[in-house]
């Protein structure tokens, strides 16, 4: 049985259609993530899986039973909010609790499960302290507690790592993940960053302008990518997917990763553009007539903009769409 | 530009306001203070010192006695009810409601009119055989009512005056706050499973703690600040049962021209004043929680 199952949900605006007929199942105790560039619909599919909007057609169910007319409360969900929606006026204990309370919980019970929230998250010794006194990665571990000491099965989190900056975000991520993993339940994660999702994710939907892209493990998303689309969005830098006359069908584009493109004798003649040095790697880029393709080489290279080089691949690295549509061929 | 040089400028900048409120403000609270000990001039009697003289009198005078009562009864019933007025309009025009701006408009134009129109306005309201209230009472066949007139009702006749005119001033403020609370907070508490109740009393009150602190202030100065209303509906009467404390003070000074007692009693008035913003500030400042 999924813990989450959308059949056919769109949300409309007055104007704009804002999620578009999307269908995805997510079993239990799976990270699912749902990637795409902002105004894609992803958070509000979120919003809709939680009932804080409503659908305008489709269903929603979670844990098998239909839920698209109930309220949050009453859907067995939790929620992370990008901007925590933390409660200023309370202390962290109290922000913890405020579910428990509203649910009334007996306080011998509440205060076991925030010592075992507090102890999970290591906010033992920032309890009595109010929101505003907190880091911004405290504040993240606040709202994490408060949507985990629910105990309920399926918990939402709204692009939460968005406002931290890049190490402590990384280290969230894998907090995330493990917290996840050890409390077995099913999290639906929304996100525009591509590497959070390919590190983090059982399952990734990748949503375009409303619509689901592709569904499927991060290694089907980066291996088998379904569309032109998923290919240039996945991996860093993503996959050149270029129109090379001589080298595919007509109608066809040519897909090839950065890092199956050698740079030798034979192959394409190319022209250096630029070079991005990143430590273990540099991401040369390439211009080979109108397109320009990025070449992934191990530690730093030394061309000059502007070095005549010559690209080769493994034609089994290559992968094919149709220009028309930017569906996969094959 | 040398440290002198900066602290002139400063001085400068700040002499203006200074100069205007030491003359209008300060000056006039001291000479008061000093004019309460001292006798009323009269033209062939200048001014002498007689202590407390002012104050003891005040403490036999019965007219005083009753506008503080009076003035207490009316801060009793105006300033809760204008405020919980104000913030039942601010929460009901910050949901998603057609014609909000209207509404809005609608519930602030008693604070845009003049005092004195509104009062002439509630005047022809409390006529007595043809005001408006008569006529309704009269439709269901109550007998007449002459409410400005009657000791038991003139009083609560300005209480209501005077919450109309506030309650949409002060919804202003806590529209103002609602609209700064994040919609995420109302949305997270939804989840945790709060009603709308729950969310008012745990999350939206709360955190419009430092408006109610504000508003507060504000309605008790107002409720002892009347005058205007007093001098066209009722000048304080029937047997001084509408009149207030500054309304009172005013009689004093500029009817009977005994400026000395009348300094007296705003000293009185200034101390009740001072006294209730140290009282509220002191009780409630701990208890709120400022963004």
């Amino acid at each position: 049985m999924s813990a989450i199952s959308l059949r056919g949900v769109s949300k409309s605006w007055d104007s704009a259609r804002a999620v578009n007929d999307v269908s995805f199942e997510a079993a239990a105790g799976r990270f699912v993530v749902l990637l795409g560039p902002s105004g894609c619909g992803k958070s509000t599919t979120l919003r809709l899986i939680a009932g804080l909007d409503d659908v305008s057609s489709g269903q929603v169910l979670i844990g098998g039973s239909d839920v698209t007319g109930l309220p949050p409360a009453q859907r067995g969900i939790s929620m992370v909010f990008q901007s925590y929606a933390l409660f200023p006026h309370l202390s962290v204990a109290e922000n913890i609790v405020f579910g428990l309370k509203v649910r009334k919980i007996d306080a011998a019970d509440r205060a076991r499960r925030l010592a075992r929230v507090a102890d999970l998250l290591g906010l033992e010794k920032l309890l009595e302290r109010k929101p505003s006194q907190l880091s911004g990665g405290q504040q993240q571990r606040v709202a994490l507690g408060r949507a985990i000491i629910a105990e309920a099965p399926v918990c939402l989190m709204d692009e939460p790592l968005s406002n931290l900056d890049a190490q402590l975000r990384q280290e969230m991520r894998r907090e995330i993940r493990a917290l996840q993993r050890k409390l077995g339940i099913t999290m639906v994660y929304v996100t525009h960053d591509q590497t959070e999702a390919m590190t983090m994710a059982d399952q990734v939907i990748l949503l375009r302008d409303g619509r689901i892209e592709q569904d499927g493990t991060p290694e089907e998303l980066y291996n088998r990518p379904a569309t032109a689309f998923t290919a240039r969005f996945v991996g860093t830098p993503p996959m050149n997917v270029v129109s090379l006359p001589g080298h595919t069908k007509a109608g066809q584009l040519l897909g090839v990763r950065p890092e199956d493109i050698h740079i030798g004798a034979e192959g394409l003649a190319a022209e250096v553009e630029s070079i991005e040095y990143l430590g273990a790697d540099s991401i040369v880029a390439c211009r080979a007539g109108a397109e320009t393709l990025t070449v992934r080489v191990a530690r730093a290279a030394s061309y000059a903009a502007g070095t005549a080089v010559k690209l080769s691949w493994n034609p089994d690295a290559t992968h094919a769409f149709d220009a028309a549509t930017g569906l996969r061929c094959s | 530009m040398n440290r002198t040089a900066a602290q002139v400028h400063g001085w400068l900048l700040l002499l203006p306001t200074a100069v205007l409120l030491a003359a209008f403000t300060h000056y006039p609270a001291g000479a008061t203070l000093w004019h309460s000990f001292f006798s009323t001039p009269k033209p062939n009697r200048p001014a002498v010192f007689s202590g407390l003289d002012n104050y003891r009198a005040m403490a036999e005078d019965p007219v005083f006695w009753q506008s503080l009562a009076n003035n207490l009864w009316f801060a009793l019933g105006t300033i809760p009810v204008s405020i919980a007025l104000a913030l039942l309009m601010a929460i009901w025009i910050n949901g998603r409601l057609r014609g909000r701006a209207f509404l809005r408009l609608a519930f602030f134009t008693p604070t845009v009119l003049p005092m004195i129109a509104v009062a002439n306005i509630w005047l022809f309201f409390y006529t007595p055989q043809y005001g408006l209230l008569e006529q309704l009472t009269g439709l269901f066949g109550l007998p007449n009512h002459n409410w400005l007139g009657s000791n038991e009702t003139a009083l609560g006749c300005l209480i209501v005056v005077t919450v109309w005119k506030e309650a949409g001033f002060f919804m202003i403020f806590y529209l103002a706050a609602l609209q700064a609370v994040s919609p995420n907070l109302y949305e997270a508490a939804r989840i945790e499973g709060a009603g709308p109740w729950t969310i008012f009393r745990r999350i939206t009150f709360p955190l419009l703690m430092p408006t109610t602190l504000f508003v507060l202030v504000n309605a008790v100065i107002n409720s002892f600040r009347l005058v205007d209303h007093i001098v066209v509906m009722t000048r304080g009467g029937p047997d001084n049962a509408t009149s207030l404390l500054l309304y009172y003070i005013y009689d004093v000074g500029f009817k009977f021209w005994d400026s000395a007692y009348a300094a007296a009693l705003t000293m009185v008035l200034l101390v009740i004043l001072g006294a209730t913003a140290v009282l509220q500030f002191g009780f409630l400042e701990k208890r709120i929680h400022y963004r």
